[in-house]
């Protein structure tokens, strides 16, 4: 144990109480957007580009699913039951959770800096090289993770996702209204029409629930439980903050310690906070 | 520990008390400038009362949009309809009087005769469904405003409710859309006749909002203050079934 570590003082939070909330509330929002969505896309399991598309034009491509609505030809001979009633209004609803929160979290990143200090790729790391090293590291031996933060592969993946994903996701589906697009028509024309903006949406829902699925499997390959607790309480434990300040490099290597009880991850939590 | 609790304890108070009286003068606010739809309270009526407050503010004079006569869709989706019931066929041999009635001046009947002889337009718009489909098409017919002038309707009206022959349909729409010039008794498609599965021979097109808005079989047109006083009182038959009363979205 390292001299300055003091039973009494409080430890620094590895993430704040605002990134911690607006996360779970996230989560929440996005299960709900992703569950309706997918009762929303029964309805019709068919998707076009351009304006217009329906029953009798040619689909881009359709998802080989039954529909709950027997005028679509999906080969099935049956018809799934209609969910759409309640599914919207909980799409609706939950979109609605998701952009408040969104614009919470967006203006308290700009405001302190999260963005900046602990998202945008570090000085030294903007280059493809570094980026392909940070990608093949579990590959080579010898390799270990950065001690420090997010390293340049999780702060491009993550900008691009609350940058880029997400306000094309709140994009496209504006650009579904029919009152929003009669106030702003170029919210729609702009993506080449209704039909577009529809299997754009549905296309950016594909890329979330693979960023989902990694991001869920790196967790829980980082050491689940110190994860969460960071992401849910804010800080690791006693045990673990001691073990990191020993030596943050031999704590990473020991993955046995997981098994244990709490884990040592090669992320530092003060950076993060 | 307890200074700093003492201290959170009374920012959280105050910042709850000022969410509370927030909250508080902005629904009676809301509900000053109608922004609060007649299904606010169902399970969803949080997300439903955002989305249409905000329409409201954004969209009341916005035009639908419009497209050139080469859009128009070769092939326009037609959701199955059943057979004409007895009452379409009463009201075909009578020339289909479109009852109007409420909070108007001179309630009475509209034939398909009275219609044609007021302000005719056209636009070439799309139908959307809130499944996911879509059809753009033209649309002849007298803009409701028109039948409301001609029926006197009273400053006092905020929504107008429309009826279906199929007894099972109605629906209503606020000020905002009724007198919308886009919205449109429509006796007219393509340069031809509504055909029967498109609502002929008059359907109500509500182009700011989705297809399902657009009831076909127009029977009968209700000037009100409140909808509370028709049918469970969430403002048309879709909530009765689980979707929203208002379909801009």
């Amino acid at each position: 144990m390292s001299p300055g570590s003091s039973q009494d003082q409080p430890e620094a939070p590895r993430h704040s109480a605002v990134l911690r909330i607006t996360h779970w509330i996230t989560v929440v929002a996005f299960l709900a957007l992703l569950v309706s969505g997918c009762e929303i896309v029964v309805s019709h399991p068919r998707f076009y580009w351009g304006e217009v598309g329906n029953d009798w034009t040619r689909a881009a491509f359709t998802l080989h699913i039954p529909a709950s609505r027997d005028m679509v030809p999906t080969g099935y001979g049956y018809t799934l039951q209609d969910q759409n009633g309640w599914s919207r209004y909980l799409h609706f609803e939950a979109a609605w959770l998701a952009v408040i929160t969104g614009a919470i979290y967006g203006i308290w990143g700009l405001w302190t800096g999260h963005f900046r200090r602990n998202l945008l790729p570090e000085k030294g790391t903007r280059s493809f090289g570094a980026v392909w090293r940070e990608f093949t590291k579990p590959f080579r031996r010898g390799a270990r993770g950065d001690a420090g933060s997010y390293n340049v592969l999780q702060r491009t993946t993550y900008l691009f996702v609350v940058f880029v994903v997400f306000p094309m996701m709140i994009w496209t589906g504006l650009a579904m209204s029919p009152a929003f697009t009669a106030a702003v028509p170029e919210s729609v024309i702009l993506l080449g029409g209704r039909q577009t903006a529809r299997t754009l949406h549905f296309l950016l829902t594909i890329f979330l629930v693979l960023f989902l699925v990694v991001h869920v499997t790196m967790v829980a390959t980082s050491g689940f439980r110190s994860r969460m607790r960071a992401m849910i309480l804010g800080r690791a434990s006693k045990r673990r903050k001691n073990a990191l300040e020993e030596s943050p490099a031999i704590a990473a290597r020991d993955i046995t310690r997981e098994v244990r009880g709490p884990v040592v991850s090669p992320m530092a939590e003060e950076k993060l906070s | 520990m307890s200074p700093l609790s003492r201290r959170k304890l009374i920012t959280g108070g105050v910042v709850a008390a000022a969410g509370l009286g927030g909250a508080a003068a902005a629904t009676r606010l809301a509900e000053r400038y109608g922004l609060i739809p007649p299904d606010s309270g169902v399970v969803w009526g949080a997300g439903e009362t955002l989305t249409y407050a905000a329409q409201r503010l954004l969209t009341t004079h916005a035009p639908a949009r419009q497209f050139p006569r080469s859009m128009i869709s070769k092939t326009p989706f037609m959701n199955e309809v059943a057979p004409p019931n007895a009452m379409y066929k009463t009201l075909q041999a009578e020339g289909w009087p479109l009852q109007v009635d409420g909070m108007v001046a001179h309630p009475g009947p509209f034939s398909l005769a009275d219609l044609h002889r007021l302000p005719i337009h056209n636009q070439i718009t799309e139908v959307a469904c809130e499944e996911g489909w879509s059809y753009v098409a033209e649309w002849i017919g007298t803009p409701l405003y028109e039948v409301l002038n001609v029926a006197g309707l009273l400053p006092q009206a905020r929504y107008i409710v429309y009826y279906s022959t199929d007894k099972n349909v109605w629906d209503s729409i606020d000020m905002a859309d009724a007198l919308h010039p886009q919205t449109l008794v429509t006796m007219g498609m393509n340069d031809g006749d509504l055909p029967l599965g498109f609502g002929g021979p008059v359907r109500l097109r509500v182009p700011r909002q989705l297809g399902y808005k657009s009831v076909k079989y127009l029977t009968r047109l209700t000037a009100t203050d409140d909808l509370k006083k028709f049918g469970k009182g969430l403002g048309s038959s879709s909530p009765e079934f689980g979707y929203a009363w208002y379909a801009g979205i």
